[in-house]
């Protein structure tokens, strides 16, 4: 199919990597972030830094919703599911995050809660207005990719006047977690250095590229918002060297065949019209981010599952070996984890990381295995 | 579910509704946030079952161009 076959195409893929190879420079290293989870998965999944000459290092980022959901949300998620006369719909990804002891929603759906996995949030206001004696969840998590949709649907059962659907809300917003890491004490402190980001393309198109732009300005960081094919991603590789080889921090723009500076207006402005910032939200594996998540704005209390159900408080979460906390703030890497592959699998996840295809230890132990018993044997 | 397709619209149908499909496969998507602004025969952005922006054909086709000329292959 045009717009997908073409732009996999290896042996363009493997010309613009040699450009690559020939541009950068042998006398210094470059280290560029890749934000969102699509793009880890992408260039896990095409072996892109095995095109990449040994001093470009991709850092994966902390863009996988799934995996950055903390726990006391998945707790609470099973503690509503558990509730009497509840229906909880989500998206397949969430069933298998782990919460506290273990738990999961796919465990507590074993034991009996009603749990649905649906493709599009407009399923679960269909299952509602089809159980009108059923009390149906839809936990929304996501980035501003799946934040417009919940928009759209919130607003739907207002217009149905839909008394037995409501949201639990635990969508994110990108730039924050982006500041977060450049404002982290190792990006600060050195330990943590980056040349460059690789920003996230469908994020984009619904925010524009804008929503990036005070990155190159605030803090010097080139950022180039890219497309989620390899040759999307090698050619914002090649951008992102030129950039740091001419010291530049600017917003450049990849994917122009679906982004604009503007990005889909109509979107933002239902998005708006729902839902309003939280003061600071959770995160896994970066802590409490002021102004990082979003909320259904008390005009649509009606429909907000936080104020309809009472939930449980969050517990401390129990030290583990899992190393989720360090990838996702680009500090380590999936091998680095002693549970890797061992202790640690997609089949029985102990840190959200593996659950997602998206996740950085999925991705490695779907992808990464192979190419690493290539190279002993080889 | 992070992962969106790009889809073209094969047929519109009431109700901010589309039929789009991708290698084959047909599949109805919301098009509530276009505002109005899709036709029979344009690309779309698929996320979780709603059409987030349009794609465009000859955009692509422009940096389809660029990428042939960065190889130094001639635009095909
Ligand atoms: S391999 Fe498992 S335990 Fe280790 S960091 Fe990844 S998700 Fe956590």
């Amino acid at each position: 199919m045009i717009l997908v076959d073409e732009f996999r195409d290896r042996d363009v893929a493997l010309r613009i990597a040699r450009v690559i190879g020939a541009e950068a420079r042998p006398e210094r290293s470059y280290a560029f972030m890749e934000f969102c989870g699509g793009h880890t998965h992408a260039i896990f999944r095409y072996a892109i830094e095995d095109l990449l000459p040994a001093n470009i290092r991709m850092v994966h980022g902390p863009g996988c919703p799934v995996c950055v959901l903390p726990i006391g949300r998945i707790d609470a998620a099973i503690a509503l599911a558990g509730q009497p006369g509840v229906t909880l719909c989500t998206y397949g990804d969430v069933l298998r995050v782990p919460g506290s002891h273990r738990r999961s929603l796919l465990k507590a759906k074993a034991e009996g809660a009603d749990i649905r996995v649906v493709y599009s949030p407009m399923d679960a206001v269909k299952l509602a207005q089809a159980s009108p004696d059923r009390q149906v969840v839809f936990l929304a998590v996501g980035f501003e990719t799946t934040t417009p949709p919940t928009a759209v649907v919130v607003l739907e059962a207002e217009r149905l006047g839909l008394a037995n659907f409501s949201v639990f809300c635990n969508h994110v917003l990108t730039p924050p977690a982006i500041a977060a890491i450049l404002d982290s004490p190792e990006a600060q402190g050195g330990a943590l250095r980056l040349d460059g980001i690789i920003g996230p393309a469908h994020v984009s198109a619904v925010t524009g590229s804008r929503a990036f732009a005070r990155f190159p300005r605030d803090y010097g960081q080139p950022v180039v918002i890219t497309g989620f094919e390899p040759l999307d991603v090698l050619q914002a590789i090649l951008m992102l060297v030129r950039q740091a080889n001419a010291g530049r921090g600017e917003i450049e723009n990849q994917f122009t065949r679906g982004v604009t500076e503007d990005g889909n207006r109509h979107a933002q402005g239902l998005m708006a019209r729902v839902f309003e910032s939280r003061e600071t939200f959770a995160w896994r594996g970066l802590g409490q981010l002021p102004a990082s998540g979003i909320r259904l704005r008390p005009e649509f209390a009606a429909w907000d599952a936080e104020r309809r159900f009472s939930l449980p408080e969050p517990e401390a979460e129990p030290p583990t070996a899992c190393r989720c906390g360090a990838i996702l703030r680009g500090l380590a890497r999936p091998a680095d984890c002693r549970l890797f592959g061992t202790g640690c699998t997609p089949d029985n996840p102990i840190g959200a990381c593996m659950v997602s295809s998206e996740g950085a230890c999925a991705a490695e132990w779907a992808y990464g295995r192979a190419r690493h018993r290539g190279k002993e044997t080889a | 579910m992070c992962l969106g397709l790009p889809m073209i619209v094969v047929e519109l149908r009431p109700g901010d509704v589309a039929l789009a499909e991708y290698e084959g496969v047909r599949k109805e998507v919301s098009v509530a946030l276009l505002a109005g602004d899709v036709a029979v025969g344009d690309f779309v952005l698929v996320h979780v079952g709603f059409a987030l922006s349009k794609i465009d054909p000859e955009r692509a086709r422009e940096t389809l161009a660029l990428l042939a000329e960065i190889a130094g292959l001639e635009a095909r």
